[in-house]
């Protein structure tokens, strides 16, 4: 009997300091994301450093309440992502969740946050579920999605005449939605699907996928993978000669990749991104200030992290509250305008902004380092992403 | 003409690739076959040491100017003093404990020689490019097959069968051999066994990076491109039989066609079909293909 009532009295006791926690305590930032395998360089470490900047950019107080940022390592487990994401919500009281790469982590995520009523914005994940089949009221998809990556990339490249397409995909969730979304747009535009081979994570050889590719006789290789497997994939492609004969497409590429590559590899490339460092001042301002710590030059993601969580403590200020559906409804009434991008959050949770197509420069019209890309189109949000009619998500049923 | 549905020309191109894979997993699984042959060591620190084969390539050609013809003696001879110091701290500690321990200390290491690389250089990769003497492709009619790529099954195979020889058929090896079965009546014969398991563990790390510089042109060069390897090689020698040399070559080779052809047919399994094998292999001889049956 006595033990029962010292177990409720704890109870009752933790539960009063996390409530109170939650309303003068530190306002507490959570950041998860892959910081140490393969997607750690395009987000990772340097991301969770962009929101710390944007808590101190902020003032390091909101409400009159210090800022803290947390961050860990899902080491791309969707079980270590959201048993974090719970704990954090549960013991530490935080106010908000931002997910970085890997989009089955960020598919996890957004159930405990929607379970725990916080606000979730993701970032680096691609799938496009997040706010389409799977949206709730708490996520937000801040950056880009694997239909805007396939609609842009995809419709330049239709309709510059490049009809018949092959693609080589990764085989898991990302890789599979990434080249439905493709496949839809390449069809939609008149375009035809010659074939698709599938292989595995993390492959360590693409010269017997590109083989098959290249006796497709399509006009286009559609890259459906990312990071490593781009790299390799799109260095094979170049030693077995398959870029004489095709035209390769890189549906998710990121700054990073072309580095790493280096522009005799990725000469001609076009791809789709939500932002790039020297796009106007301001972007070059805020890549300066990154360089001088990195030694390299950010990724849109890194930018987005920034943007986001600067954009979320302005919504906490304006609502006067870290309530997760007052902060909500605030972000989704704001229109946002920073270097990272213009855009609004619909109701589904989509951050509906500008997304470029760019074409990677070759070597001679390179004149400074990390000049990679020139600009070919710039595509207004709502052509670029999941339109209301072309959407699963709840929120839009009448 | 069509093979299996496929056209014969697609079906030639592939067993080649799988050929030019098999020599990859040929060259690793013959280091680890050694060490384990001579020295009881499962020695998980392989994938690691391949890729530091691979960054010392990269970082003598990027930082230090040293061309890729000299990295190719050069980085496998550094590698393998690594190896020598490796085994000289830790190891030699070990041989008289359960194989386990050995293990867990190279998964140890492993480990934190890839985390000092991805803390240094990142997760994205380097390029390291084709020597300008092999740059370029040949073709055969049935494909075209990049210089380089054949450069790399011919050296492969000199390599293997190189050191077969040098372990079955000469002196040194005699003495290798005789050293594992019973160190203490070799060493009365007055040779010196524990320098000899040093170079022998030297010699099994220098080869592991003499297959990273191989792979560095083809491809990034890359902290974790070792673990992503290691787990097929295990296989390999586990199939071919632990500890049998011949067996590890042949294996891999066999192991590399077998996978290409996967490739073409069911392309979802290919990295799957390798340990299928090894299952099916262990059921019907469990001391593998080549191995003796204890």
């Amino acid at each position: 009997m006595k033990l029962k009532s010292l177990v409720i009295a704890l109870a009752v006791g933790l539960g009063a300091v996390s409530a109170f926690a939650q309303a003068s305590g530190p306002v507490k930032i959570g950041f998860i994301t892959d910081m140490s395998s393969l997607y750690a360089d395009i987000d990772g470490p340097a991301g969770g450093e962009m929101i710390k900047w944007a808590a101190q950019d902020f003032g390091g107080k909101v409400l009159g309440r210090p800022i803290e940022v947390l961050t860990a390592d899902h080491q791309n487990k969707a079980d270590v992502a959201s048993s974090k994401a719970r704990e954090w919500i549960d013991k530490d009281g935080l106010s908000v969740l931002i997910g970085g790469t890997n989009s089955g982590t960020s598919l996890a995520m957004a159930k405990v946050a929607a379970e725990k009523k916080r606000p979730f914005i993701s970032i680096g994940a691609g799938s496009a579920r997040l706010t389409n089949e799977d949206c709730t009221p708490y996520t937000v998809h801040y950056a880009y999605d694997t239909v805007a990556l396939a609609k842009v990339a995809g419709t330049a490249l239709v309709k510059a005449g490049n009809k018949s397409w092959y693609f080589l995909t990764a085989d898991y969730a990302f890789g599979h939605s990434l080249e439905g979304d493709a496949a839809t747009v390449v069809k939609a535009n008149g375009g035809t699907v010659a074939g698709t081979v599938r292989h595995p994570l993390n492959a360590s050889d693409f010269s017997a996928f590109l083989l098959q590719a290249q006796s497709s006789k399509a006009q286009i290789l559609g890259l459906a993978n990312a990071g490593g497997d781009f790299t390799n994939a799109m260095k094979a492609a170049k030693e077995f000669g398959i870029t004489k004969s095709m035209k390769v497409a890189g549906l998710l590429v990121f700054i990073n990749d072309v580095h790493s590559l280096g522009l005799a590899n990725t000469e001609g490339l076009q791809l789709a991104d939500s932002w790039y460092w020297n796009q106007d001042d301001a972007s070059r301002k805020f890549s300066k200030r990154f360089f001088d710590k990195y030694k390299r030059m950010p990724s849109s993601l890194q930018a987005a992290d920034y943007s986001a969580a600067a954009n979320y403590l302005k919504a906490v200020q304006t609502a006067g509250t870290t309530d997760a559906d007052k902060v909500m409804s605030t972000l989704k009434t704001m229109k946002f305008d920073d270097f990272y991008s213009k855009g609004q959050i619909r109701t589904d949770g989509r951050m509906v902004h500008d997304m470029y197509l760019y074409q990677v420069k070759g070597a001679k019209e390179s004149s400074t380092p990390w000049d990679y890309y020139k600009m070919v189109a710039k595509v207004p949000g709502e052509q670029a992403f999941t339109t209301v009619a072309e959407s699963k998500c709840s929120v839009f049923k009448k | 003409m069509e093979i299996f549905g496929i056209p014969h020309q697609a079906f030639l191109g592939q067993l080649l690739l799988g050929l030019v894979n098999g020599a990859f997993y040929a060259l690793l699984s013959l280091g680890l076959a050694v060490i384990f042959g001579l020295l009881g060591i499962v020695n998980f620190a392989h994938g690691a040491l391949y890729m530091l084969g691979a960054f010392a390539a990269w970082i003598m050609l990027d930082k230090l100017g040293i061309n890729y013809w000299v990295a190719l003696v050069l980085a496998p001879l550094t590698v393998g003093a690594l190896g020598v110091v490796i085994e000289r701290l830790f190891l030699k500690h070990l041989y008289k404990l359960d194989p386990l321990y050995g293990l867990l200390l190279t998964f140890g290491l492993a480990l934190i020689a890839e985390g000092i690389f991805r803390e240094l250089y990142g997760v994205s990769g380097q390029n390291y490019n084709v020597p300008e003497l092999l740059s370029g492709a040949t073709n055969l009619g049935f494909m075209t097959l990049p210089n380089y790529r054949a450069w790399v099954v011919l050296v492969s195979l000199v390599v293997c069968l190189g050191t077969w020889f040098l372990i079955e058929k000469t002196r040194l090896g005699a003495y290798l051999r005789a050293g594992t079965e019973n160190a203490a009546l070799v060493q009365a014969f007055g040779i010196n066994v524990p320098m000899m398991v040093m170079l022998t563990y030297g010699a099994g790390a220098a080869l592991a990076a003499l297959a990273g510089v191989l792979a560095a042109p083809i491809i990034q060069v890359n902290p974790l491109m070792g673990s992503n390897l290691i787990i097929v090689v295990f296989a390999v020698v586990v199939i071919g039989g632990m500890g049998s040399i011949l067996g590890s070559v042949i294996t891999g080779l066999g192991l590399g066609l077998i996978e290409g052809m996967t490739r073409v047919f069911y392309p979802e399994a290919s990295n799957i079909v390798v340990f299928v094998i090894m299952v099916i292999v262990l059921m019907v001889r469990p001391a593998g293909l080549f191995g003796k049956e204890a």
